[in-house]
C-alpha cells in the first residue's frame, strides 16, 4: 500500500494551483457578485488541458490518470466550486461516460473534440418534476426512421447555456416493464432546431457558474447519437454520476483545505482576550475537526482514483465519499466563518461564498439522503453492481498516452 | 538553434527564513525553481515556438534540484542536465559561472544562453555576466524583449533609466526580466515527460575542471535588525476624502 503521491500527480497538483490561485482568485469575488461566469475560464481551462485532463491522447486527451482529474478538482474548489463544476458535467458526467459508453466512432466523433476543449459538454438529466428519481423523468425520445425526436425539459443543467453537447436521458419506451428500463441516453447538439434554453438566476451559490434549463421541442437527433442500446439509458445514467461524483468529492475536498488553511492562518494573527485565538481550545477544536476531515475526504476520493484507475466499479466508494467530503466541507466552511468572527461573513474572506457554493453539493449529483440509500443498500445486501455490457475504462498509461 | 537556459533552485518566496549558527534556514519550505529563472526558461520556450531550438536546462545543486530541472522540462525544455558534486559546496558566482562555462562548453554548439536577471536567495545577479566572460561571449542583460534575426540577437534592455536596444552577434549571453511575459505552466505531456526523464548528473570530472576557487569570503552573516514602522490607515468617506488626506500626509511628512 502507499499513499504517496508520484512526482507527475505532484505537478498536475502544482500546476492546476498555480492556474486557480494566480488567474482565479483574484477575480472570483467580482463575478460572484456580479452572478456572471468569468468569461475567459473555459477557454482558459481547455487551453491549458484541464478540459480533456483524463482522456486517451488518441481521442485528443491528455493522457492523465483518474487521480490527476481528482487532484485538479481538488484544486480548483479550492478557489470556488464553479471552476469543479465545469470539470465534474464537462469531463466527468459527459466526456468520461462517452468513454465508457459510446462506440469508437462516437468517442472519435464526439469525445475528441470535447477531450479537445474544442466543444463544451454537459449532463443533461434533472427535470423539473425530478431528480432523485432518475427512473421518472418525462423527457420523451420518439424513434421515427434514422432520428428520435426529443421533447420535454431538463431543468438544473450546469452549463446548460454554453455547452455545445448535453449527454441527455429521455423515456423512449414508455411501455416498459420498469419505468427505468425504457430510458436511452443521447448526446445532443445543443446547438439543433427546436432547442431553447437559459440560465437560472438568483441562487445562493454557485454565483459565478452557469445553472440552466434547456427546452426540447420536437428536436431531431440522429441515430448515430444514441449511446449504448435503447433501454440502457437508466445505466448510463447511473454511470455518469459515478464519474460525476468523484469530482464532487475530489472538489469538496479542496473546499475543507480552503477552510482549514484560512481558519489556521487568521487564528494565528486574531487576536482575543490577550492571546492569538488559535491558543483558545475552542478554536482549536474546530481547526482539528477540519484538518481530520480533509485527511478523510482525501484519503476516500484518493481510494476512488486508484479503483478508477483499476477500472474497477466503485459506486459503493465513490458515494461514500462523495457524500463525506460534501457534508464535511460545508462544516468546515461554516467553522471557518466562526474562526473569522464578522470577517468571515463578508465576501472578502471567501469561507461564506464557498459555505454558498458548497450547499449545493448535498443536494446534486445524488443528494446525502440518495447516497445514504446507496450505502445501507449495499451494506443489508439489498444492493449489488451487476455487470455491465460497458465497464468502466481502466487506466492503461501506455494505452492512453499513444499519439493519435 | 541550442538553447542552455541556466536555472538554480531556491527556498520559496514565502519561506520563513532565520539565521543559526551563521547559516541561513528555511526549515520545511519546499524548494522551487528560482522565480526570476522561469521567465529564462520561458524566454527560451519563445525562441523555440518561433524559430525552433534545442532547450537544455542546466543547474549546479544537490541532488533535490532536479525537481527545479523537472519543472523546466515540464514548461518545455527538451534535455536537462544536473551539475552536482561535493566539492561545489560554497560556491560564490565567480565560482559558479565557471562551473556553467565549462558545461555550457560541454553541451556544445550553444546559440543562446538565458539566464534569468539573479537569484532572489544570494542575489547578487553575476552570474550571467561572469558566465559571459568566461566564454569570451558577449552579455545582454535585463533583456525584455528578444528578437533573433540572421545569426544575430537584438534585445530591448529594461533599465532604470528606460529602454536601451542592444544587438550582438551570436553565441551570445543574455539574461532576462519579467516583462519577457508570464512563464507557461507546465503542460499535461510535459508533466508526463519530466515525471519519467532521467537527468545526467555531471560531476567536476565530468566537466573537466577542478573545484572553483571562491574570491569571495563570507566573514559573518547576520540578521538585518528589524524595523518598526508604524502604519496607519487613512480612512475617509469618499475615495476624494481619503486622496486628500493622503496628499496632505504625503506633503507633510515631505516624501515629495
Ligand atoms: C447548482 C445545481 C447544479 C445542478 N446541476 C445539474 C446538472 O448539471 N445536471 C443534472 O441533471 N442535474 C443537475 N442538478 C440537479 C440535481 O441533480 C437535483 O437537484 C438533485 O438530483 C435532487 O433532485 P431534486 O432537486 O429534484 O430533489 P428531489 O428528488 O425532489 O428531492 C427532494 C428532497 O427529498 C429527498 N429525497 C428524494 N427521494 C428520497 C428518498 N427515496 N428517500 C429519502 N429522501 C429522498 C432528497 O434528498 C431531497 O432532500 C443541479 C442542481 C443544482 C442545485
Amino acid at each position: 500500500m502507499d499513499f504517496s503521491l508520484s512526482p507527475e500527480h505532484q505537478m498536475v497538483q502544482k500546476m492546476v494551483r498555480e492556474f486557480a490561485q494566480k488567474e482565479v482568485a483574484p477575480v472570483i469575488r467580482e463575478y460572484d457578485r456580479k452572478q456572471e461566469p468569468i468569461p475567459w475560464v473555459l477557454q482558459r481551462m481547455g487551453e491549458l488541458g484541464l478540459l480533456g485532463i483524463s482522456f486517451p491522447v488518441r481521442y485528443g486527451g491528455q493522457g492523465m490518470d483518474y487521480l490527476s482529474l481528482g487532484l485538479a478538482c481538488e484544486e480548483l474548489e479550492a478557489v470556488d466550486s464553479t471552476l469543479r463544476v465545469v470539470m465534474s458535467v464537462h469531463v466527468g458526467l459527459c466526456g468520461l461516460t462517452l468513454l465508457q459508453w459510446g462506440t469508437e466512432e462516437q468517442k472519435r466523433r464526439f469525445l475528441t473534440p470535447l477531450a479537445k476543449g474544442e466543444k463544451i459538454g454537459c449532463g443533461a438529466f434533472s427535470e423539473p418534476g425530478m431528480g432523485s428519481d432518475v427512473a421518472a423523468m418525462r423527457t420523451t425520445a420518439r424513434r421515427e426512421g434514422d432520428f428520435y425526436i426529443l421533447n420535454g425539459e431538463k431543468m438544473w443543467i450546469s452549463l446548460a447555456s454554453k455547452a455545445d453537447f448535453a449527454l441527455v436521458t429521455a423515456r423512449t419506451n414508455p411501455e416498459a416493464a420498469r419505468p427505468s428500463e425504457g430510458l436511452s441516453t443521447f448526446l445532443v447538439d445543443l446547438h439543433s432546431e427546436g432547442i431553447t434554453r437559459g440560465d437560472l438566476h438568483g441562487k445562493m451559490g454557485m454565483r459565478a457558474g452557469s445553472t440552466g434549463w434547456i427546452h426540447f421541442r420536437d428536436v431531431r437527433v440522429p441515430l448515430e447519437n444514441r449511446i449504448g442500446e435503447e433501454g440502457e439509458g437508466f445505466k448510463i445514467t447511473m454511470s455518469a454520476f459515478d464519474h460525476g461524483r468523484y469530482t464532487v468529492a475530489a472538489g469538496a475536498t479542496g473546499v475543507i483545505r480552503a477552510a482549514l488553511e484560512a481558519s489556521t492562518r487568521y487564528a494565528r494573527e486574531r487576536v482575543a482576550f490577550g492571546k492569538p485565538i488559535a491558543e483558545h481550545q475552542l478554536i482549536q477544536q474546530k481547526i482539528a475537526a477540519m484538518l481530520t476531515d480533509y485527511e478523510i475526504a482525501r484519503l476516500l476520493y484518493w481510494q476512488v482514483g486508484w479503483l478508477k484507475n483499476l477500472g474497477r466499479r466503485c459506486t459503493r466508494e465513490t458515494s461514500i465519499a462523495k457524500k463525506f467530503a460534501t457534508e464535511a466541507a460545508f462544516r468546515a466552511a461554516n467553522e471557518a466563518i466562526q474562526v473569522h468572527g464578522a470577517y468571515g461573513y463578508m465576501d472578502e474572506y471567501d469561507m461564506e461564498r464557498h459555505l454558498r457554493n458548497i450547499r449545493a453539493t448535498i443536494i446534486y449529483e445524488g443528494s446525502s439522503e440518495i447516497q445514504t440509500l446507496i450505502q445501507a443498500g449495499y451494506a443489508l445486501g439489498m444492493r449489488q453492481d451487476k455487470p455491465l455490457r460497458c465497464e468502466p475504462p481502466a487506466y492503461d498509461a501506455e494505452e492512453w498516452t499513444k499519439p493519435a | 538553434m541550442k538553447i542552455v537556459t541556466c536555472i538554480k533552485q531556491v527556498p520559496d518566496t514565502e519561506a520563513k527564513i532565520s539565521l543559526e549558527n551563521g547559516k541561513v534556514q528555511w526549515g520545511d519550505s519546499p524548494l522551487v525553481i528560482n522565480p526570476f529563472d522561469e521567465y529564462a526558461v520561458e524566454a527560451a520556450l519563445q525562441q523555440k515556438d518561433k524559430h525552433g531550438a534545442t532547450v537544455v536546462a542546466i543547474c549546479i545543486g544537490p541532488d533535490s534540484a532536479r525537481e527545479a530541472l523537472k519543472h523546466a522540462l515540464a514548461m518545455g525544455a527538451d534535455e536537462a542536465i544536473l551539475i552536482s558534486d561535493a566539492a561545489l559546496e560554497n560556491l560564490d558566482a565567480q565560482g559558479a559561472a565557471q562551473v556553467l562555462a565549462a558545461a555550457i562548453r560541454k553541451i556544445g554548439d550553444a546559440d543562446l544562453v538565458i539566464f534569468g536577471r539573479q537569484s532572489i536567495d544570494s542575489g547578487t545577479g553575476l552570474t550571467p555576466a561572469q558566465t559571459a566572460r568566461r566564454l569570451g561571449w558577449p552579455l545582454l542583460s535585463l533583456a525584455g524583449s528578444i528578437e533573433l534575426n540572421n545569426g544575430r540577437v537584438r534585445v530591448e534592455r529594461v533599465i532604470e533609466e528606460g529602454r536601451q536596444i542592444v544587438s550582438a552577434a551570436l553565441p551570445a549571453v543574455l539574461s532576462v526580466v519579467q516583462s519577457i511575459g508570464e512563464p507557461r505552466y507546465p503542460s499535461f505531456m510535459g508533466i508526463r515527460r519530466a515525471s519519467r526523464a532521467t537527468i545526467p548528473t555531471w560531476s567536476l570530472a565530468d566537466l573537466g575542471i577542478s573545484a572553483p576557487t571562491p574570491l569571495v569570503e563570507q566573514r559573518a552573516m547576520f540578521a538585518p535588525p528589524s524595523r518598526e514602522q508604524p502604519c496607519e490607515f487613512i480612512q475617509g468617506e469618499t475615495v476624494t476624502e481619503i486622496a486628500e488626506k493622503l496628499v496632505e500626509k504625503i506633503l507633510a511628512e515631505k516624501v515629495l
